[in-house]
């Protein structure tokens, strides 16, 4: 997704806790949860820990200055639920459950998250 | 917003404090092969009380070496707790209740300062559930039979029931030591070992509790390794030795626990939660009366545990011609909950779990606001003043809006209720299957008919009906769609953590013939 519309967005901070992850496990992916306990948590894995399917969508890339962007996943059930939603990928301390990365760091990933304006919206054909 | 100063009323004194019924270490290692030994790699992470925001205690951060030891410590006991009496291992799950109720308030109180769920509810529900799930346990399996089947005058099949082997669980944050022995209590009871993962959000309490009661429990029946879940979790998840796998958690990690379980092919037990719908028809208000009075109390169980709990009835679904004086009459009751000290036990809603989980949840509060979902009561974090101040206190909320927004669909995971109106009962049972999971559902109907055909009618392995958020062990628990994968709690519950024996058995005098 090279268009400059976008569903997915990075912070600063979560940009570089992500530069530094990836020097320590290799590139990384995320793929958003659901469900309860730390569901609506973004979960981050080295590439190749957590298999994607056709059952998921890729919802976009975000470059935090690496040589390869982040490929940012979710599943294609939970999309048809949450398509009209831009997602910012942002930090705060914490220790979220789950198997992500960053947990170690005692920093946990956050969705930070808008509605699609109406012009994101025509752009992604969803209008 | 209430808060009781401490010394005028009974507020617990907080865990190591003067006075205080309950104390716990400076410092945990692991729990294997029933001793407390060091991290391999002799790391320690810092355990935050939710109450007060400040650290308590360390904890072992283990990684996959403390893990394989773990297991080798559960395969070590197996081979004599496998052929242990069913009368030894009920016997022992009974002690373990008694030594339990022995120490009721102590486990309450510390599971309140682990977790920041009020003291209100560790007494009354956590702690009196999971003592109860142990002797429930203990009885069930007294009373389990194999069969046999007499397939021709001479040949017979016998059904065994036998243990697995060691399993790994991976326990969740809302409810540590009752979502602990959800898993352990059936998977003794049938003759397994257990590696167990706490989260590491709530590490210590389950350790609190196996000093409580370890000694009752051969060495390396159960073993407890803490840890972050990409350095202790996976690894157990994904250990070549376990035989079986059982989490609590959120969809991703379930995938990605199935994922490991694919590779090892071992069964897997999910509980995955949801957005479960809480839906009240309008004969609910024919009558003003005690009725009408624990619906509103069912409108209100949202806020139970903070809405930290899987089930949490986080849509409301109410008939139109009942839905604003029903709504009214629901919003002074949430208006009624004190919020205070986790530790008083006139307090009602304590903190939330964790940090991360209080950013979360005030996040969604922004996005409901954004989406045009009005707030009824709430909406804000909560500063409770003084110590307090630190911790993770959010107001019970109540929004109004339609089934479609995102405060509607995704999993909050607070005291957050989404209020929305149906017209008929197609509406209701249209809207209140309309999402991507079907763990729990509330009804409420004076016709049994309409409780009946609504139960029935929604897609979800729990309907409440005129009651919610009860949990008895006799009763089984779990997901329809995403939310999950088996059953916990109920007799049914054991046969998740047992293989099937069959003997075969001819006792003809001759040949078969064949050759």
């Amino acid at each position: 997704m090279d268009h400059d519309v976008s569903r997915v967005a990075v912070s600063g901070e979560a940009a570089a806790l992500l530069r530094t992850l990836t020097a320590q496990h290799g590139p990384l992916m995320f793929h958003q949860s659901g469900g309860c306990c730390d569901g609506s948590s973004p979960m981050c894995y080295p590439v190749g820990m957590f298999r994607t399917g056709p059952g998921d969508v890729l919802l976009g890339t975000i470059d935090v200055g690496l040589d390869d962007p982040i490929e940012v996943y979710m599943s294609a059930s939970q999309f048809a639920y949450w398509k009209h939603t831009h997602l910012t990928i942002d930090v705060v301390p914490g220790r979220g459950a789950g198997f992500s990365v960053e947990a170690p760091t005692g920093m946990r990933f956050l969705i930070r998250s808008r509605l699609l304006t109406e012009a994101e919206a025509r752009e992604l054909g969803m209008v | 917003m209430t808060i009781v100063e401490e010394g005028v009323s009974s507020v617990y004194a907080a865990p190591g404090a003067k006075g205080s019924v309950v104390e716990y270490r400076s410092r945990y290692g692991h729990y294997i092969g029933g001793e407390w030994v060091e991290p391999v790699k002799g790391q320690y992470f810092e355990n935050i009380t939710p109450v007060t925001g400040k650290p308590f205690c360390e904890v072992g951060r283990g990684t996959a070496e403390d893990i394989d030891r773990a297991v080798d410590a559960a395969w070590k006991a197996f081979a004599t707790w496998r052929k242990s009496t069913p009368a030894a291992r009920s016997l022992m799950l009974n002690r373990i209740a008694d030594r339990m109720e022995e120490n009721l308030e102590r486990l309450a109180v510390a599971e309140t300062w682990e977790n920041g769920k009020p003291v209100r509810e560790t007494l009354a529900a956590d702690i009196p559930l999971a003592i109860d799930h142990f002797r429930y346990f203990a009885g069930v399996l007294r009373a389990q039979e194999g069969s046999l089947s007499q397939l021709d005058e001479d040949t017979v099949a016998y059904h065994f029931h036998e243990p697995l082997g060691v399993v790994g669980q991976i326990i969740p944050w809302n409810f540590p030591i009752l979502m602990a022995v959800w898993k352990l209590a059936p998977a003794l009871a049938a003759g397994n070992c257990v590696v167990l993962k706490p989260a590491e959000q709530t590490p210590a309490s389950i350790l609190l509790l196996m000093e409580i009661v370890g000694d009752l429990i051969p060495a390396g029946v159960v073993n407890i390794v803490n840890g972050f879940g990409i350095e202790a979790g996976a690894p157990l998840a994904s250990h070549p030795k376990i035989r079986k796998i059982a989490f609590t958690g959120e969809t991703t990690t379930g995938r990605l626990i199935m994922q490991y379980a694919s590779q090892n092919l071992i069964p897997v037990t999910l509980e995955l939660g949801g957005k479960s719908p809480n839906i009240f028809f309008e004969d609910i208000a024919d009558r003003d009366d005690a009725f009408y009075d624990k619906a509103k109390e069912g409108f209100t169980m949202f806020a139970l545990n903070q809405g930290e709990v899987c089930t949490c009835p986080s849509r409301s679904l109410i008939q139109r011609s009942i839905y604003d004086s029903f709504l009214g009459d629901a919003i002074e009751r949430v208006k009624a909950i004190k919020q205070g000290n986790p530790l008083d036990p006139e307090t009602m809603i304590g903190a939330q779990a964790s940090n991360d989980q209080f950013e979360k949840i005030t996040s969604y509060l922004d996005i409901g606001r954004q989406e045009g979902a009005k707030v009824l009561t709430g909406g804000e974090p909560v500063d409770l003043g003084g110590e307090l101040s630190g911790g993770y206190y959010i107001a019970p909320t109540v929004f109004e809006g339609s089934n479609s927004m995102r405060i509607f669909q995704e999993e909050i995971f607070g005291p957050v209720v989404s209020v929305t109106s149906f017209d008929t009962y197609d509406d209701a049972i249209s809207i209140a299957n309309d999402t991507l999971y079907g763990l729990g559902a509330g009804v409420w109907s004076r016709s049994a008919n309409i409780c009946y055909r609504a139960g029935r009618a929604i897609e979800a392995g729990r309907v409440w009906t005129n009651t919610y958020h009860q949990y008895p062990a006799h009763a089984a628990f779990g997901g329809y769609k995403q939310s999950g994968i088996g059953r916990e709690n109920h007799l049914k519950m054991l046969e998740h953590y047992q293989q099937t024996k069959n003997l075969l058995v001819s006792y003809a005098e001759g040949a078969q013939g064949f050759f």
